[in-house]
């Protein structure tokens, strides 16, 4: 017999499989790093960037935006682990510091535009009607219409720098999840349980509250995640058609604009770091993103 | 259904009009116009008299809700005026690259659909064996890769290695001509760009269908055929993918109808001539009606996508359907 | 008289020029072949060169043309023009007021139509007075020019208002074709979308955004050209893609030019199947203050920003990564009127002790009570060489404690921005054709007269000098006068701080014979002369 109640994260489930419940956070955490030996290695690729870029300061052996005309193109050596660019700026450096913008400006668009997503996915779900036609055509249009238009609007009105790239890249990923939280609502919209809860008088909030969100929180925190890395590969995009972050700001997107074709034959190192950087990253992202969605479903655990 | 259908399509004509109406004023809201860009590429001076004459002669001088009205009646007729900055109809621009987008859009998917769907369920039904691990370690890679880099890197992977092996350095021909014209060459054209595009899509769509596969496999109807003693092969193809594919429809269709205009940084990567690197131009060089038809040329597309998703999900779901 | 000197004046420039072809000067050439290259640019804006500003219109469409006079294309960078439709290079009567052309005879247009003076005329006319309507943005160069008349069929004369030795170097406008009269007279934007000319080669198709392809003119005025049976230009705005388009043979030659980078890259490639043939450009780059907004109102601000930055110490490193060069004022550095190195060294940003001069730049920066600079500088979005320039200077500047960030805008809003006068500083290209020394330093005289100039001030003495410059006969006394208005206007009032001037890299298969470089890549385009060598 399956119970009427879904399953917040902690909360004990009584299914006919034999499960034991976590109790609080602390084991749920300890539980998926054992359960999930992927999606720790994720988790764990994705933590050495973050701790890369939050202390930059400190461990990037130097400037990054510093041109030195002594040492331009040199092939990774003692001197520079990875490199310099052809103006003599340190690679691993530029990459230290780039992390710390990447993130930035992925967890911010993420975050964002993901949880602006789930409110408008799952309000128009629920409320269903003229309000549902309405949103999605909204979302309609804000989903087809191109990045680069928006991107370059965003930039020639307000400016370059940090904060205005990321309003340009979070604004498509707010209907890509409103979206597909919304065919996740839907489907529940139509469960008996919820018609059942309307006709026991509990409110709208209690119901999307308690019973729509957490079935849509799966996909939601897929979404989410893959929210991170898609805004990072966006910026590396935009950056590379001159829309993004501008020099001598450290930032992978932009380090591959600058040498990722002209010296790609000549001093691949300028090109394969910043690039290997965003796929490590991204990838570490996605890996502990599906880990944590096969962790979190109920209808997902092992017998 | 068929009042599903007929109001899902009456429901396109304000997404359509909201789309218009938003690019025309984001253009318009960029400083600068197309005669500045025109003008002033050279690096030496002009006067105002010139810039003045610019401005008259193509119309950018009138007021906005004349020329606002220019482009709605126009799109209504069908007629999408004329690029401001070669002075061709807009509709010649778009039609020479159309092709090559469309061709590289439906080989990417063709690509993407053989790969995903088969190794999608495959690793549902092998969840958290090495196949699994292999497949998603691929499909993750794909998603995180970016496309252009990888675009970079393959050309100059092929330009090496056919000169390590044949002494020359072979590269696709930068002029494009139609399948049908030379298709070994087309194709040798195409491919490259194609595959590049098609292993992010491929990625994309596998991680859905493994997920909407682990979902359904999990759903008591399937534990139940199975205890009949169904053949699997029948339960996974009659009753699994069926349901599964709802959510694999919707991701497939999402991703298709962006990667029409979505090939903007592929396009320019791979120097082909088609309506994405059309699209990065027009933008560059503020040509309004240039790029105001492409974008509704992408919108259209992308609208009608979504369209035959939900139609297909009315289809797959009576639930939807039947409410 | 005047003509000796610049005969001097040749040898000197000549020296700008290195010319590394691997095969001897005096092959035989062979008739036949098609040349493939590339044009680096998406689409010309139209066919009208008299309307546009860029060489996407120059580099596709040139070879169809003729023009009244052009540069040598023996010698593009000499100052000894020669005649393309003329039938030789007239001295001036009058006190140089009048200037009488003689066409040639048996000129045809590729529809079987004579050439006479009244096209020449008539085209001229739109340039120099267009009627209502008509774009013609080098309007300004022929201020000096009072009224162009055909005398009869066969003579051209353009009447002065004052004689200036500005005038001829003008008229070798590359962009001034000759069309057809009866083709103005119909549709005067007729040659916007339409090619018609008298050139070496006959327009066969135009595929839009890809390719324009020609084939030889049977009926062309200089006798035995041009060689080749056919030329194809094709249309890649990236870079990557011409160079792999030039590495895999697809194509023989791009004529805009390539950083070092590339050349390096494709000497590697290609060993010696390659040649590389490399040219001062009369190109520069420079940074010019908003003078409206404070603290750059204040002329020791600017110098102090001039001074911070090394010029001598940087040109060298730049040059390996960009397509920068030389180090110079004004004026094009080949020129035999540029101001020598020692003279040079005697301006603002230009002394050869750097730490003197930011030394000075601090104590400029103090006594204006500006320490703690800060502000954003405004610059373009293309990679080459404005990006390396924006890089350079912010680093420049924050070693005499100046914090700048860069606001980086694709070319149209950069315009509208430098026209808003929406910015503090900004990073500007200054691009001539044919090097004319007097007039082309126009660019940097107040609005009022140069409306290229966006700068926002006021300046009579700079104006004054100009105009005496322009009407100055002599030639020491020209020299002169321009080292007045380089320092004047470089460190007197620092109203612009130039950086550098570009480096023009061709490098190209050694089977292309018979093209030269010059200083300008809108010179010398119409490839009359190009032979292939297989």
């Amino acid at each position: 017999m399956t119970d009427l109640a879904p399953t917040p994260l902690g909360a004990a489930v009584f299914t006919d499989d034999t499960y034991v419940a976590p109790r609080g956070i602390w084991s749920a955490i300890k539980r998926f790093f054992l359960r999930q030996p992927v999606g720790t290695i994720g988790i764990v690729l994705v933590a050495i960037f973050g701790f890369a870029g939050i202390t930059a300061d400190w461990i990037a052996p130097y400037n990054p935006t510093s041109n030195d005309f002594t040492a331009m193109t040199e092939a990774p050596s003692w001197a520079h682990w990875l490199g310099t660019d052809q103006l003599g700026r340190d690679i691993l450096s530029r990459i230290l510091f780039g992390a710390r913008t990447a993130f930035v400006v992925g967890l911010t668009s993420a975050i964002v535009g993901g949880f602006s997503g789930l409110i408008l996915g799952v309000g128009s779900a629920y409320f269903g009607g003229r309000i549902d036609l309405f949103l999605q055509r909204i979302l309609d249009i804000v989903m087809a219409f191109p990045l680069i238009i928006m991107a370059l609007a965003v930039v020639s009105i307000f400016g370059t720098g940090v904060q205005n790239v990321i309003i340009a890249i979070t604004i498509p990923l707010i209907p890509r999840c409103a979206r597909v939280v919304r065919s996740s609502a839907l489907a529940i919209r139509e469960v008996p349980y919820i018609d059942a809860a309307r006709a026991l008088g509990y409110s709208h909030s209690r119901i999307i509250l308690n019973h729509m969100v957490p079935n849509v929180v799966a996909p939601f925190l897929i979404m989410l995640t893959s929210f991170v890395g898609q805004a990072i590969l966006a910026e590396a995009s935009l950056s590379y058609l001159g829309l993004g972050v501008q020099e001598p700001v450290a930032a992978w997107g932009l380090m591959l604009q600058g040498g990722a074709e002209e010296y790609a034959s000549t001093a691949p190192w300028i090109a394969i770091f910043p690039g290997l950087a965003i796929m490590l990253t991204v990838f570490g992202i996605n890996l502990f993103g599906d880990s944590l969605r096969d962790e979190l479903d109920p209808k997902m655990r092992e017998r | 259904m068929h009042r599903y259908i007929v109001s899902r399509l009456l429901l396109v004509i304000p997404t359509l009009l909201g789309a218009a109406t938003l690019v025309f004023i984001l253009m318009r809201l960029i400083p600068g116009d197309i005669c500045l860009v025109r003008l002033g590429s050279g690096g030496t001076g002009f006067s105002t008299q010139a810039l003045a004459a610019c401005h008259a002669e193509i119309g950018i001088d009138k007021p906005w809700l004349l020329q606002f009205w220019d482009f709605i009646w126009g799109l209504a007729r069908g007629d999408f005026g004329i690029s401001m900055w070669s002075g061709k109809p807009v509709i010649q621009e778009i039609a020479t690259r159309f092709p090559v987008s469309l061709e590289v859009a439906l080989l990417a998917t063709t690509i993407a659909i053989v790969i995903a769907i088969p190794l999608g369920t495959i690793s549902a039904l092998k969840q958290n064996t090495w196949i699994d691990l292999v497949v998603r370690t691929f499909s993750i890679a794909g998603i995180a890769t970016p496309a252009f880099w990888l675009g970079i890197l393959s050309i100059l992977l092929v330009l090496d290695v056919s000169q390590a092996i044949t002494g020359h350095p072979w590269m696709p021909s930068i002029d494009y001509v139609p399948i049908w014209k030379d298709p070994i060459r087309n194709l040798s054209i195409v491919m490259l760009p194609a595959i590049t595009v098609g292993y992010r899509y491929a990625a994309v769509s596998m991680r859905m269908t493994r997920s909407a596969m682990l979902e359904v496999l999990r759903e008591d109807y399937i534990r139940t055929a199975r205890a009949k003693g169904l053949l699997e092969k029948i339960v996974i193809n009659r009753h699994a993918l069926k349901n599964a594919l709802l959510p694999v429809v919707t991701v497939i269709g999402i991703e298709f109808a962006f990667l029409i205009g979505g090939l903007v940084v592929t396009e320019q990567v791979f120097n082909l001539n088609g309506i994405g690197r059309l699209m990065v131009q027009a933008v560059q060089n503020q040509d309004y009606t240039l790029t105001q038809a492409l974008v509704m040329l992408t919108v259209t597309l992308a609208v009608l996508s979504n369209l035959v998703v939900d139609l297909l999900y009315a289809w797959l779901d009576p639930r939807i359907r039947l409410k | 008289m005047r003509r000796t000197l610049w005969r001097r004046a040749v040898c000197a420039a000549g020296l700008a020029l290195t010319i590394a072809l691997p095969a001897a000067a005096d092959d035989t050439p062979k008739r036949g072949g098609t040349l493939i290259y590339m044009i680096p640019a998406d689409a010309p804006p139209s066919f009208d060169a008299q309307r546009e500003e860029t060489y996407a219109t120059i580099h596709a469409a040139a070879p169809y043309y003729s023009t009244l006079v052009r540069a040598n294309p023996m010698d593009p960078g000499s100052p000894d023009l020669v005649c393309d439709l003329c039938t030789e290079m007239p001295t001036p009567t009058d006190n140089g007021k009048t200037w009488t052309f003689k066409i040639r005879t048996g000129v045809k247009f590729h529809d079987g139509t004579p050439l006479t003076a009244a096209d020449v005329v008539a085209s001229w006319n739109k340039i120099i007075f267009p009627p209502e309507g008509v774009v013609s943005p080098r309007q300004s160069n022929f201020l000096m020019v009072d009224k162009v008349e055909a005398t009869d069929p066969q003579t051209v004369v353009f009447h002065l208002k004052f004689a200036t030795d500005a005038f001829i170097l003008a008229l070798a406008d590359p962009y001034a074709w000759i069309y057809s009269k009866a083709k103005l007279d119909q549709d005067v934007h007729w040659y916007e979308k339409n090619i018609l000319g008298s050139g070496p080669f006959k327009f066969v198709k135009y595929e839009t955004g890809q390719s324009i392809e020609g084939v030889r003119n049977p009926d062309y005025y200089h006798a035995g050209l041009p060689y080749l049976d056919g030329i194809k230009g094709i249309f890649a705005d990236k870079q990557v893609t011409r160079v792999e388009a030039i590495r895999s043979d697809q194509a023989a030659i791009e004529f805009r030019g390539f950083p070092p980078t590339v050349r390096d890259e494709l000497k590697q490639a290609l060993g010696d199947k390659l040649a590389v043939q490399t040219s001062d450009w009369n190109c520069g780059g420079l940074i010019t203050p908003n003078h409206k907004k404070k603290p750059f109102d204040d002329p020791r601000v600017r110098r102090a920003l001039t001074l911070a930055i090394d010029r001598w110490g940087s040109a060298a490193d730049l040059a390996k990564i960009a397509i920068v060069h030389t180090v110079g004022g004004l004026t094009f550095p080949a020129s035999p009127l540029a101001p020598s190195k020692e003279e040079l060294q005697q301006i603002a940003g230009y002394w050869p002790d750097i730490e003197k001069s930011r030394a000075e730049a601090k104590r400029l920066l103090k006594e204006a009570g500006q320490e703690n600079l800060t502000f954003e500088l405004l610059n373009r979005s293309t990679d080459q060489p404005y990006k390396y320039y924006g890089i350079w200077v912010v680093d420049q500047w924050a070693k005499i404690g100046v914090h700048v960030t860069q606001k980086v805008l694709p070319t149209g809003p950069w315009f509208a921005a430098m026209r808003a006068e929406d910015f503090d500083l900004t990073v500007e290209g200054n691009c001539q054709n044919v090097v004319n020394p007097l007039a082309d330093v126009g660019k940097y005289l107040p609005h009022t007269i140069s409306e290229g100039n966006y700068g926002n001030f006021e300046d009579e003495h700079e104006v004054d000098l100009y105009n005496r410059m322009l009407r100055e006969l002599d030639k020491a006394k020209q020299k002169a006068l321009l080292l007045e208005f380089n320092k004047y206007v470089l460190d007197e009032q620092a109203h612009g701080i130039f950086l550098l001037w570009w480096q023009r890299i061709v490098p190209y298969h050694s089977y292309v014979k018979g093209w030269k470089i010059g200083p300008s890549h809108y010179v010398n385009q119409d490839l009359g002369t190009v032979w292939l060598d297989k």
